[in-house]
């Protein structure tokens, strides 16, 4: 089927100013997936304000001589800088002059300053069942799964363009029919003990992204709703080690009342059942680092930590002092919580390196060693941290990560799948 | 040998020296911006250069920035001769859409069956403006 334009939007992309520029990339965009139409989406989250080189800053700055602005609610994911001032970053110039530019455009064409990955969180959560467009891998799936706003993987450029044309070519996720799950990844075969710890979102996360891929699944054997935290966790460990978009849980996800409901047929195309076996191999396949005997740094935040997370990592540091660093990556919406009572004066002294509007795998913050160890409790960091910061890699839960980082070696708690 | 390609995104006719990649590649990560060069250690052509090279691109992953990473290399003066992809895939392609609006020349990028690639390893092949992909003999 080919695309069809309304007249209104025909007009649009033949206009030589930004507006017309960003018709006719998602004019070109919905040509080349095969939609038949363009939908009107009622937000967008944009992932393109990161600076991968100076090509993209060029592109953000012709949009704002073009007069472009934004024509629904648009929120911004990380930038390569900390605005806020929190961390040091070693990006350098002429680098770091167009990565401000980039951010500064951005700005102009009417985005909100949020700076987070993290958006669900700081504010924008879009209704059940609303067209959205959404970049950044952890928040597409949150908004399609925890949240059930339809978006697809919106990627750089595409995202904003979408943004000052208030529409999004119709394919994909935006049809109801395509949100079905037909595969079963079924963890009653775990114990409660597992399924109530903290490892156990980001790890079952990681493996489910492994074994699905791209397809839609709905998670079964869950007995109540793990947090919001959790969830966060499992779909960004999920759209790091598979291309997952949108998962279910049954009795959980708003769209998975129970599994039935949301299969596509009467039966699924395939049932995983997980053994604590494949739990395991997935728990360890999160750790690149063998066995060594300290660490040079603590990681966490992927996605931005919340003000409950922040509360964790408090109450697990308990006043002591860090032996190494840990990178607490965030948004400026949990540090103005933060900011009350003296409580990140309080981290910092600890020693606590409180990273906000960006984190420490898309721009040069942690100092740059030869065979450096990083311990995190996140999936995503898990994933990216070895290829974008040279540093090996041991999985932990928060507990264990702050006891490490009050030892300087690493420490774990053993929890049995 | 030629082969009617089906155009995916127009853009200049090109001739260079064939690449035909044996496994997908995810442009983020996998290709150096700057120079071109096929940073991924896993990839099988890890080493080679895709500038100015016609690219056989059996499929691709990985991260939605691999439009940047595309337009990046068309700013940079390091972008393929010409694109052949087994599949069209919408994210790589916005990086010529949009260089291409940024007014800069971006190589023609054509649909062509991974199972005629093998046709053109090693050899000189141009991409006609009108999809024709050719090898010298």
């Amino acid at each position: 089927m080919s695309l069809s334009l309304s007249p209104e939007e025909q007009a649009i992309a033949a206009r030589q100013d930004g507006a017309g520029m960003a018709m006719r990339i998602v004019a070109e965009s919905a040509r080349l997936l095969g939609a038949p139409r363009l939908i009107p989406i009622a937000s967008a989250h944009i992932d393109g304000a990161l600076y991968h080189g100076d090509s993209g800053t060029l592109f953000a700055e012709k949009l704002v001589e073009g007069g472009a602005k934004v024509a629904v609610r648009s929120t911004l994911n990380v930038g390569a800088l900390d605005l806020m001032g929190c961390s040091r970053i070693r990006l350098e110039e002429p680098q770091r002059g167009m990565a401000r530019r980039m951010m500064e455009a951005y700005r102009k064409l009417g985005c909100e300053q949020s700076w987070t990955c993290a958006p669900y969180q700081a504010g924008h959560r879009p209704a059940l069942g609303s067209d959205v467009a959404w970049g950044e891998s952890n928040a597409v799936v949150f908004c399609n799964s925890v949240l059930g706003g339809r978006t697809n993987r919106y990627g750089d450029f595409l995202d904003i363009a979408c943004a000052i044309t208030g529409r999004a070519p119709d394919y994909g996720l935006h049809r109801p029919d395509n949100r079905r799950a037909r595969l079963v990844f079924d963890v009653s075969g775990l114990s409660p003990s597992f399924l109530a710890s903290e490892i156990a979102w980001p790890v079952l996360g990681s493996l489910y992204g492994r074994q699905v891929g791209n397809a839609i699944g709905v998670v079964t054997g869950v007995a109540g709703h793990p947090g919001e935290d959790a969830l966060k966790a499992f779909g960004a460990a999920a759209a790091s080690s598979g291309a997952v978009g949108l998962f279910h849980i049954a009795g959980v996800t708003p769209e998975a009342p129970d599994a039935p409901t949301i299969l596509a047929g009467p039966e699924p195309e395939a049932v995983i059942r997980v053994t604590p076996e494949m739990v395991g191999k997935a728990r360890a396949g999160l750790s690149t680092a063998a066995a060594v005997k300290t660490i040079d740094a603590v990681a966490i935040g992927s996605p931005h930590l919340s003000n409950a997370e922040f509360d964790s990592l408090e109450r697990f540091i308990a006043g002591r002092r860090l032996a190494v660093p840990i990178y607490a990556c965030t948004g400026r919406h949990a540090l103005a919580l933060l900011e009350q009572d003296g409580r990140r004066k309080r981290l910092e002294a600890s020693g606590v390196v409180i990273v906000a509007d960006t984190c420490v795998v898309v721009t040069p913050i942690m100092p740059e060693l030869g065979n450096g160890v990083l311990m995190t409790n996140s999936g995503k960091f898990a994933h990216y941290a070895p290829g974008n910061t040279g540093y090996a890699v041991l999985y932990a839960s928060l507990a264990d990560c702050v006891e490490s980082a009050v030892l300087g070696r690493p420490v774990f708690t053993d929890v049995a799948a | 040998m030629s082969a009617a390609a089906e155009i995916l995104v127009p853009g200049k006719a090109g001739e260079g020296e064939a690449l035909v990649l044996t496994a997908p590649i995810s442009f983020w990560g996998g290709v150096d911006p700057r120079t071109g060069r096929i940073a991924d250690v896993r990839h099988p052509q890890h080493g080679e250069v895709i500038a100015g090279r016609v690219l056989f691109l059996p499929g691709t992953i990985g991260s939605s920035s691999a439009s940047a990473v595309l337009m990046e290399l068309v700013h940079n003066g390091r972008a393929p001769a010409a694109l052949v992809l087994h599949e069209p895939d919408a994210i790589l392609l916005l990086g010529l859409i949009v260089a291409r609006e940024m007014g800069w020349e971006t190589p023609i990028a054509v649909r062509l069956g991974r199972g005629a690639f093998e046709a053109y390893r090693g050899g000189a092949v141009s991409v006609g403006a009108d999809g024709a992909v050719t090898v010298a003999v």
